[in-house]
């Protein structure tokens, strides 16, 4: 009895497997017939799409979304179609690493557009090498990424298939140095960090260029993460009479810096990097955060001339997430790759390349290199390490319990 | 601007805050020789608790007057609630298996404990904020805030009542009978087992009242706050004498002023610059630890160490 229904059960799925797969096929040769070589290809999405940093990763998501939609409406490569692939890594580096893997797998995919957090791109930027496919990051800020682990001194470039339409921290800590030695007109800053590479690179390329401009740093001090009680700090911060606390890190500890600064009574700001640009900095500090500022990469999206109709399209689709952030420079990213697609097809006579994973993947990272077209976020181009030859910085300050855009600009040395 | 009063008072801050988590730890050590290393997850429930009274249960705008005794108490309810629970389900069970399996269970408690909190709690999975007690008040060299006050008071309150309730009290005689010996208290009619729940039940008292303060003094809670403090608690408890109260205080004391004296001092001698500052605090912490180890192996006011080892 139980063998029969085995037997049964084998053959419906059988039967279901191989209808399916015929399905499949039928589709294809429909497509093909449609519109002449008519081929579709996918744009993968990686980002935090649930939990912590959920709400900027939804905005690369949907970001790169509107690109492929527009580019599918618009024909931008006559013949081909574009859908995105959107795989959730949750910021964790683990998770970033299999969405990687598996989008490598697929034989559709072109190419990738993100993480959102450094950290995680860096256990991706080998898999995606090895499979010779573009990887194009609207956020990651860490120099090494493409400078190398010496990026200080001798800049190689690690991997040739990593991109990013961000800037970098070497440029975040000089925007900030300059904003606060000229902006804010302050002259003595204490600067602390939490040791980690994010963090004391941002505070050290502070520190660095706040002299250059004439200030002074009257203290230096480091954290570890998981700190709660920075009273010690406070009282030396408080003695040395600075006018400026700099923080190297996350909003983790300079929320909690920044309220018993305030709560021991030195009216100070706490400026920070893009670590701390986040709602949850307001949201901890409370009262205490109030003219506190963050610098972050980019400008916001409601600022952008050509961003307008993205924009409009965002809001009018119900999107969830955040796009203010990075959204406009996902579609960037998203635009690099389709174009590079159809430099790719124009270069090969009309045609594909037949073979995608081992030929048009790794002529679509040789275009996108060439990039250089008119986005909505400005110029995207590339230099030789793949860092985007667009610099643009934005400094936040957090007025009535939001954060406020308050100097725009771009930083060059 | 002389500095040293403002750090003194500092530390002395954060040393009561570990001194009343130590309570927790030396008194169940004291008394069934276990290193409860749940403990800290249980001064993160309480703290828990208690923001569950201001956030979901008072009326929004309650005066800080009326909520901070009912976020005591109900930080207390959940804490104790929590503590006597492990103490049921968790260790007796394991009270004549050998002494590697309640350690064992005291790990597997405390990441479970963290777990919950994180998965269930509305927010917890972030910090959560707190209302705090920010009103400041200068005297002379030292600024110090209302949380701040609250904190000392609450200190001196529960260890005075402690040692009074241990020495005068016919439970705390029976306590002090059975951490000498248990077996011949229970011969001379002593429930042990009730004195047991009783030394779990102080120690998840005492944890919530140093959960309101933390929260208190900076305004946000989280539910990874219970590692570090429990941590520290521990070595200040080590530090002065595991087993004995008096010495959970002083060791958190000693600790919290260690800490910060070598966080604000030490990169001021010549040729220290390197190892001093906040990050260092910790490491000048623990080397305390291990010189008054090493010098006093019972801790600074322990005694009766032969008999544990």
């Amino acid at each position: 009895m139980r063998q029969r229904s085995l037997v049964i059960l084998t053959s419906v799925l059988t039967t279901g497997a191989l209808t399916l797969t015929a399905c499949g096929s039928r589709d294809n040769s429909g497509d093909k017939s449609g519109d002449g070589s008519g081929t579709t290809l996918t744009i993968g999405v990686d980002a935090p799409l649930s939990g912590e940093n959920s709400t900027t990763g939804l905005g690369i998501q949907y970001g790169v979304q509107i690109a492929v939609d527009d580019a599918n409406k618009n024909n931008w490569v006559p013949g081909v179609k574009f859908k995105v692939k959107a795989l959730d890594d949750k910021a964790q580096p683990a998770n970033g690493q299999s969405n990687a893997t598996a989008l490598v797998g697929d034989g559709t995919v072109v190419g990738a557009v993100g993480p959102l957090n450094s950290g995680v791109a860096q256990s991706m930027q080998q898999v995606f090498a090895s499979a010779n496919m573009v990887q194009i990051s609207p956020s990651n800020t860490n120099p090494e990424l493409t400078q190398g682990k010496n990026w200080q001194t001798k800049k190689t470039r690690p991997y040739k298939t990593y991109f990013r339409t961000a800037t970098t921290d070497a440029n975040q800590g000089g925007f900030a140095a300059q904003y606060a030695a000229q902006g804010l007109k302050k002259k003595k800053a204490f600067v602390v960090d939490d040791k980690q590479t994010y963090g004391s690179g941002l505070a050290k390329i502070f520190a660095e260029k706040f002299k250059s401009y004439g200030g002074t740093v009257v203290g230096t001090d480091h954290v570890n993460t998981g700190d709660k009680d920075f009273g010690s700090l406070v009282t030396k911060i408080k003695n040395s009479k600075a006018d400026l606390l700099y923080y190297g890190g996350q909003y983790d500890e300079s929320s909690l810096i920044t309220k018993q600064l305030k709560d021991a009574g030195v009216k100070i700001p706490l400026f920070g990097g893009d670590g701390m640009f986040a709602s949850t900095y307001i949201d901890v500090a409370g009262k205490a955060a109030e003219g506190d500022l963050a610098t972050s990469v980019g400008v916001p999206a409601d600022t952008l001339p050509a961003a307008k109709q993205f924009i409009q399209t965002y809001k009018s689709k119900g999107y969830k997430g955040d796009y203010a952030a990075y959204g406009a420079y996902a579609y960037d990213a998203a635009s690099a790759i389709i174009k590079a697609v159809k430099a790719v097809k124009d270069a090969n006579g009309g045609k594909l390349p037949s073979d995608i994973k081992t030929d048009l993947r790794a002529k679509v990272v040789d275009e996108v290199q060439k990039s250089d077209f008119e986005g909505i976020t400005g110029k995207v181009a590339f230099d030789q390490y793949g860092d985007t030859t667009n610099k643009q910085l934005t400094v936040y300050q957090v007025v009535n319990g939001k954060w406020k855009a308050v100097k725009t600009g771009t930083y060059n040395g | 601007m002389n500095t040293l009063p403002q750090q003194l008072a500092n530390g002395l801050l954060l040393g009561s805050m570990y001194g009343l988590i130590a309570i927790g730890y030396t008194m169940v050590y004291g008394i069934v020789q276990l290193i409860n290393f749940a403990h800290g997850e249980i001064f993160m429930t309480g703290a828990f608790g208690a923001l569950t009274v201001y956030a979901y249960i008072l009326p929004h705008g309650t005066s800080m007057w009326a909520a901070v005794p009912l976020m005591l108490i109900g930080g207390a309810i959940v804490a104790v609630l929590v503590a006597v629970g492990a103490e049921r389900f968790a260790y007796r069970p394991l009270r004549q298996a050998p002494r590697l399996a309640p350690l064992i269970t005291a790990i597997g408690l405390s990441l479970a404990l963290q777990e919950v909190v994180r998965n269930f709690y509305p927010g917890a999975d972030k910090a959560r904020s707190f209302p705090s007690l920010d009103t400041t008040h200068d005297l002379g060299a030292v600024t110090i805030k209302d949380a701040d006050i609250f904190l000392i008071i609450a200190a001196i309150v529960c260890m005075s009542s402690l040692a009074y309730f241990v020495r005068k009290s016919r439970t705390g005689r029976a306590m002090q009978a059975t951490a000498q010996d248990p077996d011949t208290a229970q011969l001379m009619g002593i429930d042990t087992n009730r004195i047991i729940v009783i030394a779990f039940a102080i120690g998840g008292l005492f944890a919530a009242v140093a959960a309101v303060s933390y929260g208190l003094k900076y305004g946000n809670v989280d539910y990874r706050m219970g590692f570090l403090m429990g941590l520290k608690a521990f070595t200040a408890a080590v530090l002065g004498g595991i087993g004995n109260i008096y010495g959970a205080m002083l060791g958190g004391v000693v600790l919290g002023i260690a800490e910060t004296l070598a966080s604000a001092y030490i990169n001021n001698i010549p040729g220290m610059q390197q190892l001093g500052g906040q990050s260092w605090a910790n490491v000048w912490a623990f080397c305390l630890l291990i010189l008054v180890l090493l010098l006093r192996p019972q801790g600074l006011l322990g005694e009766r160490v032969a008999d544990r080892a």
